[in-house]
């Protein structure tokens, strides 16, 4: 096969997925309507017709229940993917992952790993109101011993998985509700990725816009805009959110000298800030200005259309912030 | 005391008074430790349940998994977890089990299969199921014993796991210490039905209701149900009825429950008891209790002295295992 692939991201996930599954007896997959729905987001479709009930295993919702049940199998020497149907619905299974899953390993003193990857929806924009729109990664980025991904490409989709699954440690997964339906190319030159590094998705001189998962194609239109107007605008997309590859990002900064951070969570104690943070006690002297961020309002976001996407980044607020930097009025 | 199907040869009962006296004595130690701040934190004591982990503990393999609570350290020392290297976690040493990271709530022993305290009321529950679901998928006939006070009753978990476990048929065997109060919580109080074996019978499990101050009615009851559970019986549910002789915490008037009601608790106690059994039956001899009580009063004073002796860690190593390396084999 030479020829580039297309396929959705949503089509990206189940190829990794019925491959990790394939290649491993210990991987098995198990969530909310995940067989013979074929999953809320449809990313399962089929695949337990295909690997068995047994490999895809439909769980009653008993969030605390089934999570813990995939730490558990971890420690037993399985290697569960454990799908939450969204972010939202993992807030009832929270002390699983905050108080068992991110803590076994070094209350244990070492003794137990938790090999456990945890995958769910996340993100607004199709009008689902409040309870069923939040972005609360940075919330996971928080803690010590996860390790948070967010795949905003094809790529990424189809090769993360498999990189989280070899990870000793717990691994969350968000997929941007957005993302399900995008389309793209896979390069069958490549056939894995890292998980440990961000990755400039657009180069550029002038500013750097610092984004991932959903609002990385925002991002991109407001580059294209953007560079319409002659400013350069390169695009971090930091894939991993939790250890964050400063490296790159200090690289980026200290090459544009100007910052936008885009996070579709709300501002107040954001990843946005985490990051505005880092950068300022790595990098302060090489801005030019200070670090603007383009986050959700601090609102419940809303069902009627025009209210929620005036509740998230817009490619147009991160255009604005971004030539406010680079051309101060 | 009844007890048919049970081997009560000599050996075995100076065993069982042996596991009861190394909590009772250990437990005695712990206070005055604390008394004396060589111990910290939350310590929560046993003294009165001891028949309980005893009792279990004898019809469980080494292969089998152990779920623990936070008042667990007649749970871990019933398991065989060695004593001095429980007391060295407890002196916050790097000679104890989980390298002075855990403390008194959180003991683990990878060697011994005993998963932890884990110091979130019911939060043990789902990752017993785990454990279960993953040596079953494995084709392991391990019992995974889950250790719990009737507090957990009161939470989701509990109720999550237990359907969990009983619709996909799970080797779990659900213990439940009924101590009949959650810290002040007495349990009519907290219980619109107060009946725990009823309960977990609704979920369409054996269940049964057991004198937790008898260390041979446990045992009795724990050989049935994990020969039960082997058999492919799917879980079972104990509820053992205790009461714990010291205050919940060291931090703890017992401002709940009467005086009086701690003393007739106390009459009946399970060490107390079965001493006296044992004399009437003429099975032990005064001299055996003498010599009994010689050895593991020196076992104590051992483990005192190696946590003594014990080093702290390196503060060079405080972020070690917060994830690691490698799935420890």
């Amino acid at each position: 096969m030479n020829a580039p692939a297309t396929l959705t991201y949503r089509e990206a996930l189940k190829l990794a997925i019925r491959a990790a599954i394939e290649r491993d007896p210990r991987v098995f997959l198990m969530g909310e309507d995940v067989a013979r729905y074929g999953g809320c987001y449809a990313v399962t479709k089929g695949l337990a017709a295909e690997l068995g009930e047994e490999r895809i295993r439909d769980t009653p919702l008993s969030e605390s229940a089934f999570v813990g049940a995939g730490i558990g199998a971890a420690l037993a020497g399985m290697r569960p993917i454990v799908e939450i149907m969204t972010v939202n619905f993992s807030l009832l299974a929270l002390d699983q992952i905050v108080n068992t899953a991110a803590t076994l390993p070094h209350m244990s003193g070492g003794q137990f790993a938790v090999p456990i990857v945890i995958r769910m929806a996340t993100g607004a924009g199709r009008q689902l109101a409040a309870q069923h729109s939040h972005s609360l990664e940075g919330w996971y980025a928080h803690v010590p011993g996860l390790r948070v991904l967010a795949p905003a490409t094809i790529e990424d989709a189809r090769y993360m998985l498999a990189a989280a699954l070899a990870d000793p440690n717990p691994v969350l997964i968000f997929e941007h509700v957005m993302l399900y339906n995008a389309n793209g190319e896979l390069d069958p030159a490549v056939t894995a990725v890292d998980i440990e590094k961000a990755k400039i998705r657009r180069a550029g001189r002038d500013v750097t816009l610092v984004t991932y998962g959903g609002s990385l194609p925002k991002t991109l239109a407001a580059a294209e805009t953007l560079a319409a107007e002659g400013i350069e605008a390169e695009v971090l997309d930091l894939r991993v959110l939790r250890p964050l590859d400063w490296d790159t990002l200090a690289a980026s900064v200290a090459r544009t000298h100007r910052c936008v951070v885009v996070d579709e969570g709300w501002k107040t104690g954001s990843l946005a800030a985490e990051i505005s943070a880092g950068l300022v006690e790595r990098v302060f002297f090489e801005l030019d200005q200070p670090i603007a961020r383009v986050c959700s309002a601090e609102v419940p976001i809303p069902y009627a259309a025009h209210m929620e996407q005036a509740a998230l980044p817009q490619p147009e607020a991160i255009v604005a912030a971004a030539r406010a930097l680079v051309r101060p009025a | 005391m009844s007890h048919a199907k049970l081997r009560l040869d000599h050996a075995h009962l100076l065993h069982l008074m042996r596991e009861l006296l190394r909590i009772r004595v250990f437990e005695t130690k712990c206070a005055e430790l604390y008394q004396r701040e060589k111990i910290r934190g939350f310590l929560h004591l046993y003294d009165g349940e001891e028949a309980i982990a005893v009792g279990i503990m004898q019809a469980l393999r080494p292969d089998d998994a152990v779920v623990a609570t936070y008042r667990e350290h007649g749970q871990a020392l019933a398991r065989g977890v060695p004593m001095d290297r429980i007391m060295a976690e407890l002196y916050g040493r790097q000679e104890g089990l989980c390298r002075g990271r855990g403390g008194s709530m959180h003991l683990f022993d990878r060697e011994r299969r005993f998963l932890g305290g884990n110091a979130i009321v019911g939060g043990g529950l789902p990752l017993a199921v785990g454990t279960a679901l993953g040596d079953s998928m494995q084709g392991r006939d391990a019992v995974t014993a889950c250790f719990f006070g009737e507090g957990a009753v009161d939470e989701g978990e509990f109720h999550e796991s237990l359907n969990l476990a009983a619709l996909w048929q799970l080797p779990v065997l659900f213990v439940c210490e009924n101590n009949f109060y959650s810290m002040g919580m007495a349990l009519d109080r907290a219980e619109s039905n107060p009946d725990i074996a009823a309960k977990a019978a609704s979920y369409g499990m054996p269940s049964e209701a057991v004198d937790g101050m008898d260390v041979l009615a446990v045992e009795v009851a724990a050989r049935r149900a994990v020969e039960a559970i082997r058999g492919g019986g799917g879980p079972y549910f104990l509820e053992c009825r205790g009461y714990r002789f010291r205050a919940h915490s060291m931090f703890d008037a017992q401002l709940y429950r009467p005086r009086e009601e701690i003393e007739t608790w106390k009459e009946k106690g399970p060490i107390a008891r079965f001493r006296h059994w044992l004399e009437d039956s003429h099975l032990v001899f005064e001299d055996e209790f003498t010599r009994l009580e010689a050895e593991v009063t020196d076992e104590v004073a051992a483990a005192i002295a190696y946590a003594e002796a014990g080093t702290p860690e390196a503060v060079d190593d405080l972020t070690r295992f917060v994830t690691l390396d490698e799935v420890p084999q």
